[in-house]
């Protein structure tokens, strides 16, 4: 499942939403690793930690379309809401989810402590 | 005055909901309250949604009024035009107006609805700068209009617009101004923004997005113009506000009632006191306020319920939609259409009408619509959403509307069509109707195209050439094969890379949204697939106009270097030729050692590679770099690679040609030229062909008579040996010619398209021809060197200079320690 990160009590600011380009990602750097935060077409805003379930390539770099993320090693699709790869590669593991959630133009991260 | 057996009901606000609750109020039981209004605006109650139409000179006031003084009159409703009330006072149950009129209630209902936010920018209180939110509004503005000159609007939300519109159509020159990169991007989606901007520039609004504004600037005290932060003025005499509005809760705050954004009420529309409600756009119900009239409506009905002794009657929040009051242009949105999890698109375009829709369907549901150019299904799919309709059998039609949808409910597509009669339309564009097209069919039509020739059914939009398929299977049965013509770009789109680039030139499409609208793409925002293919054709055909779309590029032409397995990645600069020097070699290896680079390798491209760096690094790496003169060597891009150079006749005692001198000189021509695919180049000095130029895209080898020019090799996943194309007598005519090909390629190639690929699918011989003719030659050639203005640029120098500094930063730090 996707309690890589379980969503706890305490919310991180991470930075304004217009900081990340539409249709793109910025990282945010951790203790255990990068997490993705993925800013759709939509100013939907999804993160998932920086690792494809295919060989731990960074998600964070692909590309962005509808609510999908191209990875940029080998172009699994991953869903951004569920962190499961689509189509062909359905069911071949995950992406943890981080949970996220934007206030008055704020990105904020959920942290397990 | 009212008997006094009659308990007394006081409303303080005669706008929408203060009247409209009267009216539910009146229509339950006409006896029950002696009723008194207070309105702060001097008039009576009037249709305020409808006041852009006033100011579009649509409309008059007269004809926006909802009740008029007979009104008051009739139902014995005491009327306070033009007093505000100033105070509640809950114990005495007493409110207290201007002039220190006092009126007692038993009951008191909050409709004051809200305040315009005004943005506190120095000059804000110039005179001029007006927010519009009443007839006041409205006057101020004509007034303005009248004596002509220009107009600026900030915020390019549904009130923004509506205004400038309004002043457009009375004759001024309005310029909307909006923080958001997407027009009504509440409500909208980019590409629906996109049409609506356009639309706009023909009514005579233009608009200017991601832009921030500073100061209001003044002459004589009266409004001259708008600053923005990158500098610009923007003139006007007249400056609207229309950011947004705040619910008016001053009186409940004042009232010691419970107030959050609004004044808070329950489901009975009850604020903290028992005999205190509120509605309208004052309220906050279950922590929304809203700032459309549809919720009011239903907040009216269950605060009459509940006054009239229906105590359970419950309101439990709105589902909102929108229409834009522009004429001519049309637009709506309803729902969601970010919906997050489980969502699923349908999109449908139509570009020969202008009309893109959207449905966002979530569990079987729909969620969300957003519409441009037709919105006549609005209130159909609105419906579906409010009664949470299941539509999954209605899939395949639903974004073809109601008519269509219900006329084939619950039937298999081919026994719906079957089923339709002969006067039913099949194509709206050219309004063909079934009869016509079974018709053309049995009179010995067999293909798509051919019902397209004679009927013309299809051959617009394209949105019912399902229908016509069906038509084609139902009559002749097997005897039909659905055409697939070329390949699809990807699953975005039915469309070929060919008749892509040949529409983005001759229809001057210039952006990705203009370009998937009239194409008709089928998902909002294409796909990792289509994307990238887009910008390239974009770029190739307007290299001096188009804006890059970073977004749609993969990644290695976004950080301008590799990625590798680990997410590190490699940095290769440009080695003219091969060439070097000790001063670059030195240069590289302080870099290697400064940043601790894994690993330093001779590439198969005659250059050095540093790999394993990690992205933050990047632009330093870069930056010491360039210091030493080194520029990107584009190891990453869908563009001019490398060029191979043997010693060629300087050194060698074969060479018959400077072929070192010739690489060098190509490479630094066409470096940064972005192509379909990789393009690699290679000089020979004579048929040895020590640069193994004859499996490189384009390769030379020099002759005692001159120059051969080869094209097509590979040595890659395919082995292929170049093909002579041409011979050359100067190094002048060996460049024009290099150009010239490459920029055939350029123009024609599909992405990803390697150009022995595209040699083989459109002949050796068209591009012979090409470049042998010497004014096609000459023209390529042209084309190429004016692109190259534009892109014969270091991308590394730029990134070393800060731009697009946040591809290579992470977004915050601050969980590092959490
Ligand atoms: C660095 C280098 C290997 C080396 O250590 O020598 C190299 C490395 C890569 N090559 Fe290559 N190729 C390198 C020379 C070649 C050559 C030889 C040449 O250019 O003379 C070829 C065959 C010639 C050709 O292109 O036809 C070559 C044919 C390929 C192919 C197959 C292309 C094809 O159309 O068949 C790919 C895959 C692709 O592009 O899709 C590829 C892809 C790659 C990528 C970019 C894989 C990737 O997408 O990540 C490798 C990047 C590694 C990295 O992390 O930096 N590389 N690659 C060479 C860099 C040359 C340079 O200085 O720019
Ligand atoms: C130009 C314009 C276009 C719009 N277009 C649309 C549209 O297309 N669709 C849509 O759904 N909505 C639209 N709206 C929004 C819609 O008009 C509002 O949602 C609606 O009017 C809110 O009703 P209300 O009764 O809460 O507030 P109002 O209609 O503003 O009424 C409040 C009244 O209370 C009075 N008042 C305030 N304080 C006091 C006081 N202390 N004492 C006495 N009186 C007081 C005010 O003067 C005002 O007359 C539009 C609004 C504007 C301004
Ligand atoms: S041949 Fe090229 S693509 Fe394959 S592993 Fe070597 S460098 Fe990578
Ligand atoms: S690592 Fe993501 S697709 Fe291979």
């Amino acid at each position: 499942m996707n309690a890589h990160v379980i969503p706890g009590v305490l919310w991180i600011d991470v930075g304004a939403l217009n900081e990340i380009p539409r249709r793109g990602a910025r990282r945010v750097a951790t203790p255990r690793g990068d997490i993705a935060v993925f800013r759709t077409g939509d100013n939907e805003v999804f993160a998932l930690l920086d690792k494809c379930p295919h060989k731990q390539g960074p998600l964070s770099q692909g590309i962005v379309h509808g609510r999908t993320v191209t990875c940029p090693l080998h172009a699994w699709n991953i869903d951004l809401a569920t962190g499961e790869p689509t189509g062909a590669d359905a069911g071949k593991g995950c992406a943890p989810t981080v949970t996220v959630r934007v206030e008055n133009g704020r990105i904020l991260l959920a942290t397990g402590g | 005055m009212s008997a006094p057996t009659k308990e007394r009901l006081v409303v303080i606000g005669n706008g929408m909901a203060g009247c409209r609750a009267i009216e539910e109020v009146l229509k339950r039981d006409g006896s029950r309250y002696a009723i008194t209004v207070f309105g702060a605006e001097p008039r009576v109650n009037y249709d305020r949604i409808m006041l852009s139409p006033v100011l579009a000179g649509e409309k008059t006031f007269d004809q926006i009024v909802i009740n008029d003084e007979a009104w008051y009159r009739d139902n014995e409703i005491t009327l306070h035009a033009g007093r505000a009330v100033t105070s509640i006072d809950r114990a005495k149950k007493v409110v207290e107006a201007e002039g220190g009129l006092i009126v007692p209630y038993d009951k008191l209902i909050l409709a004051t609805g809200s305040d315009p936010v005004r943005l506190p920018l120095p000059g804000a209180d110039l005179k001029g700068v007006v927010t519009f939110r009443d007839l006041d509004d409205v006057n101020a503005m004509v007034a303005a209009a009248d004596a002509g000159g220009e107009a600026v609007v900030i915020g390019g939300g549904l009130l923004g617009l509506e205004a400038a519109y309004g002043l457009a159509k009375r004759g001024m020159k309005a310029t909307v101004v909006h923080l958001m990169d997407v027009l009504m991007e509440r409500q909208l989606d980019s590409s629906a923004g996109h049409l609506l901007q356009v639309a706009l520039v023909e009514k005579g609004v233009q608009t200017v997005l991601s832009a921030q504004s500073e100061e209001i600037v003044g002459k004589d005290g009266q409004v001259a113009g708008l600053k923005l932060k990158d500098g610009r003025v923007l003139p006007c005499s007249i400056l609207i506000m229309a950011v947004g509005i705040r619910p008016n809760a001053a009186l409940a705050k004042a009232a010691m009632l419970p107030v959050n954004r609004g004044v808070v009420v329950d489901d009975q529309m009850r604020t903290g006191d028992i005999d205190i409600f509120a509605i309208g756009e004052c309220a906050e119900h279950r922590g929304v306020a809203y700032g459309l009239v549809a919720p009011i409506w239903e907040m009216c009905r269950t605060l009459a319920d509940v006054l009239t002794g229906k105590e359970d009657a419950a309101y439990e929040g709105s589902l909102l939609s929108t229409r834009l009051k522009v004429s001519g242009v049309d637009v709506f949105s309803a729902g969601e259409f970010s919906g997050g999890e489980g969502c699923e698109d349908v999109v449908f375009r139509d570009a020969g009408r202008g009309v893109y829709k959207r449905l966002v369907l979530k569990e079987g549901k729909l969620a969300g619509a957003v519409m441009f150019g037709d919105a006549a299904d609005g209130a159909w799919y609105f419906s579906l959403m409010k009664e949470g309709a299941d539509v999954t059998e209605m899939r395949e039609t639903l974004v073809f509307g109601q008519a269509i949808t219900e006329g084939l409910r619950g039937l298999d597509p081919s026994a719906a069509v079957a089923a339709m009669a002969d006067t039913a339309e099949i194509c709206g564009c050219n309004g063909v109707c079934k009869g016509a097209v079974t018709t053309a069919i049995t009179n010995g039509v067999t293909t798509l195209d051919g019902v397209r020739a004679v009927t013309k059914a299809s051959a617009s939009c394209g949105s019912c050439t399902p229908l016509v398929e069906q038509l084609l299977t139902l009559t002749l049965g097997d005897a039909f094969k659905v055409d697939t013509g070329p390949k699809a770009v990807c699953k975005c789109t039915d469309k070929g890379h060919t008749i892509v680039r040949q529409r983005i030139v001759a229809e001057g499409l210039k952006s990705m949204p203009a370009l998937m609208q009239a194409l008709e793409w089928k998902t909002p925002d294409g796909c990792a697939s289509c994307r990238p293919a887009l910008n390239y054709y974009l770029l190739a055909a307007w290299p001096a106009e188009y804006v890059d779309d970073k977004q749609s590029r993969f990644i290695n032409e976004r950080a301008h270097a590799n990625i590798q397995k680990d997410g590190t990645y490699s940095v290769v600069p440009r080695m003219w030729g091969g060439v070097t020097t000790p001063d670059e070699l030195r240069a590289i290896a302080d870099v290697a050692d400064k940043f601790k680079v894994p690993m330093v390798k001779v590439t198969g491209g005659q250059r050095i590679d540093l790999l394993g760096i990690k992205k933050d690094d990047l632009p330093a790496v870069w930056a010491d770099l360039n210091k030493a003169g080194m520029v990107s060597g584009h190891a990453y891009a869908k563009g001019l690679r490398t060029v191979k150079t043997c010693v060629g006749s300087e050194f060698c005692r074969f060479g018959t040609q400077d072929s070192t001198g010739l690489g060098v000189r190509l490479e630094k021509f066409m470096w940064g030229s972005w192509t379909p695919a990789k393009v690699k180049l290679g000089v020979s000095g004579c048929p040895r062909n020590c640069a193994e130029a004859t499996v490189k895209d384009i390769g030379v080898i020099c002759v005692d008579s001159g120059y051969e020019i080869h094209v097509g090799g590979a040595a890659g996943l395919h082995v292929r040996g170049t093909d002579l194309l041409t011979k050359v007598a100067t190094e002048d005519e060996a460049l024009w010619a290099i150009c010239a090909i490459t920029q055939m390629y350029r123009e024609d190639a599909w992405y990803l398209e390697r150009i022995w690929k595209w040699m083989e699918r459109i002949g050796l011989e068209t591009i012979r021809t090409a470049i042998e003719d010497p004014e096609t030659r000459r023209a390529l050639y042209d084309r190429f060197t004016y692109s190259q203005r534009f892109y014969r640029i270091d991308p590394w120098a730029e990134r070393v200079a800060g731009r697009h500094a946040e591809e290579f930063t992470p977004l915050s730090r601050s969980m590092e320690l959490a």
